[in-house]
C-alpha cells in the first residue's frame, strides 16, 4: 500500500487504504493490532451479543476499502454533497497577533458545519452496503446527531438518535433539526442524562437489534473496530491539511493542532502526520474550570486508565472505577473519556495533551471573531486557545516563527447561545424582547 | 490449602442438582440495594426459599447490559455510598448462608480495584467466582491468571449471535458454568422467555460439558419450569429485584420476594 502523504495526491483520496494500513506498518504508532489494541489500550470490551456484529462491521470495512467502487462513491459524496476537501486558510491578522503563522483547516465550512459529515457519511454508505436499513446514534451537543439525521435522509435509512435528556433540553434546536430531517430523537432519562447515557442506551439498543441495525457512533473511540473504523473515515481532515500545507508553504508545518474530547477530529487530523515526526501534534482537551477543581472534561490529564463504553483508555473515573461526570463549557467535548488511539499516542509521547480552560477557550473564541471575522465552535476554540499557548514555546525552540495547523473543527452557530452568555451578550432587553 | 467454604463453587451446586434431577435455581440481587445490610438479608430470603446460587450484581455507574430495572437499583445503591468494598461483606453473608456467591460486575470496578486484590479478597471472603458481562476472553488473559490463582469460577457469557468457534473459545475459558443470554437483548422480565434460548443451549452443549445457565427475561415459575426444561440452570434477576424496588417496607419486600423465589423454586422442579 503506498503512502499517501505525496503533496497532491492526497487531497481528492482521502479514503484509499484499508484499516490500520496506512504504508508505515514499521510504525509502533500505526496501530491497532488484529484485536483493537493501540499498545494497552482499545480492545473490545462488551457484551458477547455484540461480538458478531463487530466482527462483520470490521470485515465488511476492510472489504469496502479495498473497493474502488467503494472508495469512490464516498469521494463523490464527499465532494458533490459534502463540499470537500475544506479549505486551508492562512489567518493573517489572528497570525500577527499569535507570533505563529496559523493556519486554519477549515472544517467548519463543510455541509452540516463540521468534520462529523465524513464520519457519518462514511457509515450509512457501509450501512447500506451491510444491507442494513436502521441507524441509531447517540449525540451531545447535538451536531453528531444533526450529521446522522443528514446522512440517513440523503441515503434513506432510518434514523434514531439517543439524547440525554439535560443535553435536549441544553440544545432544542439541534433536536429540532434532527426531527426537521426525519430523525426519530430520544432524550435519555437514566443516569447523569448527558452523552455518556445516550451511549448506554444506544448500547443498549443495538444488543437487541443488531441484526437490523448499524450502531453509528459519533466518534474515535468505543469497542474494535470503531476506533480505526471513525478514523478511516475522517482521516482526509490530515491527508488533505498536509498536501495543502506542502503546496502553500512547500514544507510540512511545525506543529498540529486539534481538540480532543472523544477524538474523532483530533485524530483525523493528526493520523497522516503521525510518521512525521518533526510535526509536533498537541491534542486540547476540556479543562472546564480548570482539572485541579475537578470540574473538567480532560480524561488524558486529569484521567485514569480503565474500560468505559467498550474500550481501554483514559477516563475519569473514582476510586472506585465509577465513572465520574464531566464538565466543559462545550457540550461536543464533554464526555469522561477519549478514544483508545489517543491514549496510545499520549503515552508513547507521540502526541502531546494537554488541558484548556473554559476561559482560554472563550478568549481564543472572541479572538477569532474579531481577527477573522470566523465564529468557530467551542470545540475547536480550545484548539486556536492551544495553538496560542503553544506558539511562543515553539517560537523559542526553533527560533523562527512556527506554522501551526489548527483543525478548525466545527463553526459556532450551535453556540451562540452559550457565546452570548458567556460575554453577555443576550442580556439586554432588547434582545429578549 | 483452607477447607473450602460450604458450597463456594458454582459447579458444585449446579451437580446437585442435576442429581436431584433438576436445575439450579440462580437468583441476583445487586449488592448496596436499597442498602448494604437489606441486600444482605434479601440474598438470605432467597437461599432460604430454595435458590441454589447467588448472584450478587456490583452496582456501576454504566450498565450497558441491563435493562431499566436493575439500572435503578444500581443508581440507588451508588448514591446511597455504595463502596467496592461492600461486595466482599456481602459475599461473606451469603457464603455462611450456604450458597455459592457469584458476584456480576462489569470489568471497570475490577480492573481500578486491581484485578489480583479483587480475586484474593473475593476468594478470601468465599466467594465462588465472578460473572462478566463485558468481559470476553479474549480480553480476560488477566482475570483468568488470578483466578486460577485462588481456585475461583468465571462465568462468560454467550448469546444467539455467537457463532459455534466463538462458543467453543467462550465456554472453554468458563468454570462453573456458561450463561446463556436467552435472547438478544438486555436484562429484564419477558412475557416470553426467547425461542432462540434452546437451539442456544443444544449448541453449547455441543461445545462443552460445563453446565449451562440461562438467563435473560425469566420471571415466573411457569417461565422457570420452561427453561429448566433444557437448560442445567436458570437465572433470575430483573423479577427479583423488582420485588423490591415496588416495596418501600423491607419486612414487605422481603415477603414478596420469599413468596416470588418459592414460586421459581417449584418451577425448576417441575419437570
Amino acid at each position: 500500500m503506498a503512502p499517501q502523504h505525496g503533496p497532491g495526491e492526497s487531497g481528492h483520496h482521502p479514503n484509499t487504504s484499508p484499516p490500520g494500513a496506512s504504508g508505515h506498518a514499521d510504525d509502533p504508532h500505526d496501530g491497532p493490532d488484529a484485536a483493537g489494541h493501540f499498545g494497552r489500550f482499545g480492545g473490545r470490551f462488551m457484551p458477547e451479543a455484540l461480538t458478531a456484529a463487530l466482527d462483520e462491521l470490521g470485515a465488511e470495512l476492510a472489504k469496502a476499502m479495498d473497493d474502488p467502487s467503494f472508495v469512490a462513491e464516498f469521494d463523490r459524496m464527499l465532494r458533490e454533497y459534502a463540499n470537500l476537501p475544506s479549505p486551508l486558510y492562512a489567518a493573517r491578522r489572528l497570525s500577527a497577533q499569535a507570533g505563529a503563522r496559523i493556519l486554519l483547516k477549515r472544517e467548519d465550512l463543510n455541509h452540516t458545519g463540521a468534520h462529523k459529515i465524513r464520519n457519518v457519511l462514511g457509515q450509512a454508505l457501509l450501512v447500506k452496503r451491510m444491507g442494513k436499513r436502521r441507524v441509531i446514534a447517540e449525540t451531545g451537543a447535538g451536531q453528531h446527531g444533526v450529521a446522522t439525521a443528514t446522512a440517513c435522509a440523503y441515503l434513506d435509512l432510518d434514523c434514531v438518535v439517543y439524547m440525554g435528556a439535560e443535553d435536549t433540553r441544553r440544545q432544542a434546536l439541534n433536536v429540532a433539526r434532527m426531527r426537521m430531517l426525519g430523525a426519530e430523537v430520544v432524550p435519555v432519562e437514566t443516569g447523569s442524562r448527558t452523552l455518556k447515557d445516550a451511549i448506554n442506551e444506544a448500547l443498549r439498543d443495538w444488543v437487541a437489534n443488531v441484526d437490523t441495525t448499524h450502531y453509528l457512533l459519533g466518534t474515535a473511540a468505543g469497542p474494535h473496530p470503531f476506533p480505526v473504523l471513525v478514523r478511516e473515515f475522517v482521516r482526509g481532515i490530515g491527508d488533505e491539511a498536509r498536501a495543502q500545507t506542502l503546496e502553500l508553504t512547500g514544507t510540512l508545518p511545525d506543529a498540529v493542532a486539534a481538540c480532543v474530547g472523544g477524538g474523532s477530529n483530533a485524530i483525523g487530523a493528526f493520523h497522516a502526520f503521525v510518521p512525521d515526526t518533526d510535526v509536533a501534534l498537541y491534542g486540547f482537551e476540556a479543562g472546564g474550570d480548570g482539572v485541579e477543581t475537578g470540574r473538567h472534561a480532560a480524561s488524558i490529564t486529569g484521567g485514569a486508565v480503565g474500560v468505559l463504553h467498550g474500550a481501554r483508555t483514559f477516563l475519569l473515573q473514582d476510586a472506585d472505577g465509577q465513572t465520574v461526570e464531566s464538565h466543559s463549557i462545550s457540550a461536543g467535548l464533554d464526555y469522561p473519556a477519549v478514544g483508545p488511539e489517543h491514549a496510545w499516542l499520549a503515552e508513547t509521547g507521540r502526541a502531546s495533551y494537554q488541558p484548556v480552560t473554559d476561559a482560554e477557550a472563550m478568549a481564543a473564541f472572541q479572538l477569532l471573531c474579531r481577527t477573522e471575522g470566523i465564529i468557530p465552535a467551542i470545540e475547536s476554540a480550545h484548539a486556536l486557545a492551544g495553538a496560542l499557548r503553544v506558539a511562543p514555546q515553539l517560537a523559542a525552540e526553533l527560533g523562527r516563527e512556527p506554522t501551526i495547523l489548527v483543525n478548525l473543527s466545527g463553526r459556532g452557530d450551535k453556540d451562540m447561545e452559550t457565546a452570548g452568555t458567556w460575554f453577555g451578550l443576550l442580556d439586554g432587553a432588547e434582545v429578549r424582547s | 490449602m483452607a477447607e473450602p467454604v460450604v458450597g463456594r463453587r458454582a459447579g458444585s451446586a449446579f451437580d446437585s442438582a442435576r442429581e436431584q434431577g433438576r436445575a439450579a435455581l440462580v437468583g441476583y440481587l445487586p449488592a448496596g440495594f436499597p442498602t448494604v445490610a437489606e441486600a444482605i438479608e434479601g440474598c438470605r430470603v432467597l437461599v432460604d426459599s430454595g435458590v441454589d446460587v447467588i448472584e450478587i450484581g456490583l452496582p456501576y455507574s454504566d450498565p450497558v447490559m441491563d435493562g431499566p430495572v436493575i439500572q435503578r437499583a444500581a443508581e440507588r445503591a451508588l448514591a446511597g455510598g455504595f463502596r467496592v468494598a461492600d461486595v466482599f461483606r456481602t459475599v461473606e453473608a451469603v457464603a455462611a448462608a450456604g450458597a455459592p456467591a457469584l458476584v456480576m460486575t462489569y470489568w471497570n470496578p475490577v480492573e481500578r480495584y486491581g484485578v489480583p486484590a479483587f480475586a484474593r479478597d473475593l476468594a478470601a471472603a468465599g466467594g465462588a467466582g465472578l460473572i462478566t458481562p463485558d468481559l470476553i476472553p479474549e480480553e480476560a488473559g488477566e482475570w483468568v491468571a488470578a483466578a486460577e490463582e485462588h481456585d475461583l469460577d468465571r462465568v462468560f457469557l454467550v448469546a444467539p449471535s455467537s457463532t459455534a468457534q466463538r462458543i467453543a473459545t467462550t465456554t472453554a475459558a468458563c468454570r462453573g458454568f456458561v450463561y446463556a443470554a436467552s435472547v438478544m437483548g438486555v436484562t429484564g422480565a419477558r412475557e416470553q422467555t426467547g425461542q432462540a434460548a434452546p437451539a442456544l443451549v443444544e449448541r453449547v452443549r455441543r461445545a462443552t460439558t460445563v453446565p449451562v445457565g440461562v438467563g435473560l427475561g425469566v420471571s415466573t415459575g411457569a417461565q422457570a419450569a420452561e427453561v429448566a426444561g433444557y437448560a442445567d440452570g436458570v437465572i433470575v434477576g430483573s423479577a427479583l429485584v423488582r420485588c423490591l424496588l415496588d416495596e418501600a417496607d423491607p419486612a414487605a419486600a422481603r415477603r414478596r420476594l420469599g413468596a416470588l423465589t418459592t414460586e421459581l423454586a417449584a418451577g425448576v422442579r417441575k419437570r
